[in-house]
């Protein structure tokens, strides 16, 4: 039963030209600015590391790499073992404004083609940025033809269609939640376990849905939709939710003087007569949205099954002796896991008290 | 308390006299020669021809009370229980900036791509309390006498003059001492207010000295043509935070004749429940229609506002069904409610309830308000909701 105390490390490259909006985005999401904040951002000099802790067991080295045609020069050279080996993800950004299309493309080409090199099986994210200055009726018949040009150039060096995927993205709105939504569900090891015991958490509450969501960054990990649910109009609901938690966190923080960072409710609710909505924390790391139908008795009720949920989902999150399992990859991970929590859930039904 | 209306405010209000929409501009024509002038200082003409028109219009008047026309009842007519705004200022002060940020939800970076306003332009906020605003493009007030002014003013509960901080400003003080001793003369009810616009732009320390500056000139100016006594409010503000509304908030609560019984109805409740702070806020528009007493900072009306925000934005994601229904199936037993806690003391921060589609309370709560109290103050806001229900079905 031993097993590496190591947490699962994951390397990430943000690539882009200079001035794209890699460090932008990157503050965003992570560091807790808001968009008109990123104004203040400078160019970014060599490479910024980031070690960003998410869901508990999962670290992400975040490689924010400066995109001035010196720095680029130099991990094409003389860093290029160094930079593009073990890669996980590889974030491109291109600039949708730019005037240098043809530059941009031969930058990317270069740049995975280093990639293809020393990581071969990595995945592409391609994010198409600066949206907002696209007017909309143009949108989409841009993106589709910029998606085609690098998908080609994607092809050309050696990567299947498969690995690379493409998003449109803003920093003035909820795009850019969604696609990093994509990234870090990607990334997120156990995300089918995780799943599977929140669609059945969701049958035991008759929940509408649930969102998971880590709480530092409000990226939306994953979501579980139950049948009436699925013809609500709002597709984007999850990264609205993503912006929305992300705004309050901000008022929050201007009013009680606290760091955005440190801000983090203990439970909101909102009961209406349509539905009755409430977040609470699961784990040490994220929170859990639940939407019900509107029901006084369901809803109590709901609440405190999470929080007695609350331990199994633990089993997830920290890094501690049980979590070996769930990091190994194979069948018997989640069957482990089904069997423990059916053991845990005959203790726990004989209502104990809630544990915080 | 001073009220504007008289005890028949809600007696059906007779057919009026027929008159022509008073908000259509009678001569458009004149317009674009009277638009190159509009920041011009004011003529010593100005002063005559106001007083020949009032000489007229008492005219008019006497003339109507000979005829047995019941749209009068000495100098004043009647009005109807809407708070009635109207925007006043010099050209590209922000007037019609403040309108749409506030009453449409435009956000504020767009509106700098709005035109000039040529037209009296009239709106009315359908809402809790319905407000009805009007806007007076600059160039009116060095327009011919033919425009009607009764029909303009004689049914405002409020003048907002929206003066310009990072102009010269100077100017536009003269020509709201000049407005303020016309409607000091003519129409004593309209209350005055001064919006200081624009104040993003200054420095910290610079705010409150221009502000207190401009406040000073108003007031010795108003001195010295002798109307020293009208009161006139001053308020800092700026589209691009929650000044505006706070200001907007405070000129319609002027306006409302409810207003002392909804201070009090909050008060108690604050005092019951140990509430630091409760507002009652227009869920449209996010302006408050009441506090009660403590004191007011802008911080906890902001947060209270990005509150409804979020509130809000929620229930339009997750209350799709409600709109695919055709008739909304109600009786009183679906009140929207909604709290959200902090720390893990379990102490609520932030409570909210609808009263009704338009109006909600928002509480920014104390100590003390755990889990085990939370029945207790359900049960005082409930009272209060019947209570405001009451207050306003009359």
């Amino acid at each position: 039963m031993e097993r590496s105390k190591r947490q699962k490390q994951r390397k990430v490259l943000l690539m882009g030209r200079s001035g794209a909006g890699k460090s932008s985005m990157r503050s965003i999401i992570f560091s807790n600015y808001v968009a008109k904040d990123v104004r203040r951002l400078g160019a970014t000099v060599d490479v910024e590391h980031s070690n960003i802790r998410f869901m508990g067991n999962l670290m992400l080295n975040l490689w924010d790499c400066g995109g001035q045609d010196s720095f680029v020069e130099s991990y094409l050279s003389n860093q290029r073992s160094h930079v593009f080996t073990s890669v996980a993800v590889m974030i491109f950004v291109f600039d949708i404004s730019s005037r240098e299309a043809a530059a941009d493309l031969l930058s990317f080409a270069s740049t995975i083609r280093a990639l293809y090199e020393f990581s071969p099986g990595s995945k592409i994210f391609v994010l198409i940025h600066k949206m907002d200055l696209v007017p909309a009726d143009q949108k989409a018949r841009v993106f589709q033809q910029k998606a085609i040009d690098v998908r080609t150039t994607c092809e050309d060096e050696g990567f299947q269609s498969q690995q690379v995927d493409f998003w449109a993205t803003s920093i003035w709105d909820q795009s850019l939640y969604k696609a990093w939504t994509q990234v870090i569900y990607f990334l997120v090891p156990n995300a089918s376990a995780i799943e599977d015991m929140l669609r059945r958490l969701a049958d035991l509450l008759d929940a509408r849905e649930l969102i998971l969501y880590e709480r530092t960054t409000c990226l939306v990990v994953t979501h579980i939709t139950r049948d009436a649910e699925q013809r609500n109009p709002y597709n984007d609901r999850f990264e609205r939710i993503s912006s929305i938690l992300k705004t309050h966190k901000h008022s929050m923080a201007k009013h009680t003087g606290t760091m955005a960072s440190e801000v983090s409710f203990a439970e909101l609710q909102i009961k209406t007569g349509d539905f009755m909505f409430f977040i609470t924390r699961l784990t040490e790391n994220t929170n859990l949205a639940v939407v019900m139908p509107s029901d006084e008795a369901s809803f109590n009720a709901a609440r405190v099954n999470v929080q007695l949920a609350r331990r199994e989902f633990s089993h997830l999150d920290i890094v501690e002796k049980r979590g070996k399992d769930v990091q190994r990859q194979g069948k018997d991970g989640p069957a482990l896991e089904e069997v423990r929590m059916a053991d845990d859930g005959e203790a726990s039904s004989s209502g104990r008290a809630s544990d915080r | 308390m001073r009220t504007l209306f008289s005890e028949n405010i809600l007696s059906p209000a007779p057919t009026p006299v027929p008159q022509q929409n008073p908000f259509e501009l009678l001569f458009p024509s004149t317009l674009s020669n009277a638009s190159s002038s509009a920041s011009v200082q004011s003529s010593p003409n100005q002063h005559e021809w106001l007083t020949q028109h009032w000489q007229n219009q008492q005219r008019a008047e006497n003339d109507a009370t000979i005829y047995g026309s019941t749209a009068s009842s000495a100098p004043l007519t009647r009005r109807k229980g809407n708070p009635k705004l109207l925007f006043m200022g010099l050209r590209k002060s922000g007037k019609s900036s403040v309108q749409r940020v506030v009453f449409q939800k435009m956000s504020p970076a767009d509106t700098l791509f709005l035109e000039p306003t040529t037209r009296i332009e009239k709106a009315s906020l359908q809402s809790f309390v319905t407000i009805d605003t009007a806007e007076l493009p600059t160039s009116l007030l060095a327009s011919p006498p033919e425009l009607d002014h009764h029909a303009v003013f004689s049914n405002m509960g409020a003048v907002i003059w929206i003066l310009d901080v990072q102009d010269d400003y100077l100017t536009s003080i003269a020509s709201l001492i000049e407005t303020t001793v016309f409607l000091a003369e003519h129409y004593p009810r309209i209350n005055i207010d001064v919006f200081i616009h624009k104040i993003d732009g200054l420095s910290e320390e610079y705010k409150y000295d221009t502000f207190r500056e401009v406040r000073q000139r108003v007031q010795d100016e108003l001195s010295d043509v002798g109307h020293a006594d009208k009161s006139v409010s001053y308020y800092q503000t700026s589209i691009f935070d929650h000044s505006i509304f706070e200001a907007m908030s405070k000129v319609v609560q002027k306006l409302l004749p409810q207003l002392p019984a909804m201070e009090t109805l909050l008060n108690k409740l604050c005092s019951t429940c140990r509430i630091q702070k409760a507002y009652l806020f227009d869920t449209s528009s996010k302006i408050y229609v009441a506090t009660d007493a403590s004191p007011t900072f802008l911080r906890d009306y902001e947060v209270c506002s990005d509150y409804v925000d979020v509130v809000v934005d929620i229930k339009q994601i997750y209350g799709w069904q409600q709109r695919d229904k055709t008739q909304a199936a109600e009786d009183g037993g679906e009140i929207g409610e909604s709290m959200v806690t902090y720390d893990h003391s379990g102490d609520t921060y932030i409570y909210a309830r609808e009263i009704d589609d338009h109006l909600s309370l928002l509480c920014v709560m104390g100590k003390g308000s755990s889990a085990d109290k939370r029945v207790l103050i359900d049960y005082n806001v409930s009272i209060l909701q019947t209570a405001l229900v009451k207050v306003f079905r009359v």
